[in-house]
């Protein structure tokens, strides 16, 4: 008989320099996950240029459990669940588009995009029945930082500034890049289905030490120079921002260089409208400074990347499937960036991308790996050695370091640990 | 696709441009693949639809002559994981119609069924194809090629073999 209390199971599947592989294949892990992690902290759902207009509405999920994300007819964004109060209908399976109301297929139940119950068939039969209790139930909390908008499932909790951290840069940073100030998603996703468990995603999006390897094939054929960047000699470095936000700091690298949109492979000549536009926006020393920075490369925990030039969002649908929806940014007022910014992303992630296609090969043979008996154990240790605080008091080391890992175990077990 | 009132066969050698090219692909045949192509090509594997505006919006696959010749060095390269070992595949050509021919250039449509097996288990794929082609000194050449997955607008696997 299992007599375990729940802390003494999580600390016996993670320590500080490795994890235990039931991590990534039990399917009660991956239950309690669900209620611990996606139902608890703050979720990334979308972006508020997807619904640009009032009564637009997209389809959009918190882990497995769809949601639609609706700028109502007040111009409020909401996240509606998708569930029929009656006997539990999806109230809509268009994935986009624009309706100030979605009726329920199945008994016809009709619902406002801010989520009341605003009518039913043959109302003879609900004398004395509340209609306001009846309503589409919303995600508890949402909240909105630069036009990205989180959901939390629960009721209190940390505030999104609180749970972002450090990490807000990230965000802040992007946006900067956009002469606007603004980005915007507006080009689809494309959806990449995995047979792995959603953690090695999100560890390997600030895995520094595999780009060199995974991604050989094409770095040996096309001239990139993001190869160097995680080299042995890279000055770049990985961030542990606490609660579970990772990221690799590219900009030691791009300083060291001092060239505008090196960061982009291009030079300013190449991107005019783009340059002018960042000049009058910021002036030219700041300006200059963006473009030599470029944008983050930040794993928001659990479920928004921020790559550069591409949004990813991390959707698990099971122990051992997950769902990557990728986009390139665009940015507001800059439409030679952003036909770039597209041309770069459909070539390199996407079920058929130079980069991603083979990342996603290593997911699935990880996760087929987790079937040997010896070792249980994935080992994190690399660079721990080399672990030091930056001035922000962020733990930070080698951009090829497992220390985002670590910090991602960290955070996890604090999650999974809370009553 | 423009309406077409009398029924006009396929050309034998256009059938047989198709089985080709298909053969081609499934036995990674990747040089030989590439030489079909013409300098201003553009294959395409649109995502979310069937039409939607490529220089707006995600594609699957969305290369130019450039890209395409990239595209068959990363597989040469022989350290395209998500190809090594490549897919073993096997497809069906089927539905061939004429949609239209002009001059030198023909623009034709097709079904096919591809049968993937890999390390991740068997898919199936399904597509609908169209091509442009162009008769250059007596062969022909792919100006064109669109595969619309009919799941395009779901979650699909890795998709690293020649569509
Ligand atoms: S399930 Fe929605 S109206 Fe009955
Ligand atoms: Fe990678």
């Amino acid at each position: 008989m299992n007599v375990e209390t729940p802390i003494s199971q999580w600390s016996r599947l993670i320590e500080p320099g490795r994890v235990h592989g039931a991590l990534y294949s039990d399917p009660a892990i991956f239950q309690a996950e669900l209620e611990k992690i996606w139902f608890r902290t703050w979720v990334y759902v979308g972006h508020v240029s997807e619904v640009p207009n009032r009564n637009d509405y997209v389809t959009k999920s918190i882990g497995p459990m769809p949601v639609l994300m609706v700028r109502d007819r007040e111009g409020e964004i909401r996240l509606l669940l998708n569930r029929c109060p009656h006997r539990g209908n999806a109230v809509c399976v268009i994935e986009k588009g624009n309706r100030s109301s979605f009726t329920c297929p199945y008994h016809s139940w009709t619902f406002a995009n801010d989520g009341r119950l605003i009518g039913y068939a043959f109302p003879d039969g609900y004398q004395g029945v509340e209609r306001s209790d009846l309503g589409l139930a919303q995600v508890p909390r949402i909240a909105i930082h630069k036009g990205f908008v989180f959901g939390s499932m629960a009721e209190d909790g940390p505030s999104l500034e609180e749970h972002l951290g450090g990490a807000i840069r990230a965000i802040d940073q992007l946006c900067e890049n956009s002469p606007e100030g603004e980005i915007e998603l507006t080009a689809g996703f494309l959806r990449h289905r995995t047979k792995a468990n959603w953690k090695f995603i999100l560890e390997n999006e600030c895995d520094g030490y595999h780009p060199g390897f995974v991604h050989a094939s094409i770095f040996s054929v096309a001239d990139s120079k993001i190869g160097e960047l995680y080299g042995a000699s890279s000055i770049a470095v990985t961030r542990d921002f606490g609660n579970g936000h990772t990221e690799v700091d590219l900009r030691p690298e791009f300083r060291r260089r001092g060239e505008p949109l090196s960061w982009f492979g291009t030079t300013p000549a190449r991107l005019p409208g783009y340059v002018a536009a960042m000049e009058a926006a910021y002036g030219r020393e700041k300006a200059r400074q963006i473009m030599i920075d470029g944008t983050p490369h930040t794993m928001i925990f659990p479920n928004l990347f921020i790559a550069e030039i591409q949004l990813f969002v991390i959707q698990p649908v099971a122990v051992d499937e997950t769902i990557q929806h990728v986009t390139a940014l665009q940015f507001k007022g800059a439409p030679d960036f952003n036909r770039r910014m597209r041309q770069q992303t459909m070539g390199s992630v996407g079920p058929a991308g130079f980069l991603l296609a083979d990342d996603t090969e290593m997911y699935e043979r990880n996760q087929r790996g987790l079937l040997t008996r010896n070792p249980e154990w994935l080992f994190l240790e690399r660079g721990m050695h080399r672990e030091r605080d930056d001035e922000d008091g962020y733990r930070i080391a080698h951009s090829t370091d497992d220390l985002p890992s670590r910090g991602i175990w960290r955070h996890y077990k604090t999650l999974m640990e809370a009553a | 696709m423009s309406a077409k009132t009398s029924i006009k066969s396929v050309p034998e050698d256009v059938v047989q441009f198709l089985y080709r090219e298909a053969r081609l692909q499934d036995t990674h045949a990747y040089d030989e693949w590439e030489a079909l192509w013409e300098d201003d090509a553009i294959y395409w594997v649109p995502a979310n639809g069937t039409d939607p505006d490529p220089e707006t919006q995600m594609s699957f696959i969305y290369d130019n002559r450039s890209r395409i010749s990239l595209r068959v060095k990363q597989l040469k390269t022989g350290k395209r994981h998500s190809q090594t070992p490549p897919s073993q595949l096997a497809r069906i050509v089927s539905n061939i119609e004429l949609l239209d021919e002009a001059g030198d250039e023909i623009r034709v449509a097709a079904n096919t069924m591809i049968f993937e097996c890999n390390m991740r288990g068997e898919t199936v794929w399904a597509t609908r194809n169209e091509y442009s082609l162009r008769r250059v000194d007596g062969t022909l050449k792919m100006i064109r090629k669109k595969v619309v997955l009919v799941n395009n607008d779901k979650p699909i696997y890795t998709l690293s073999f020649l569509v």
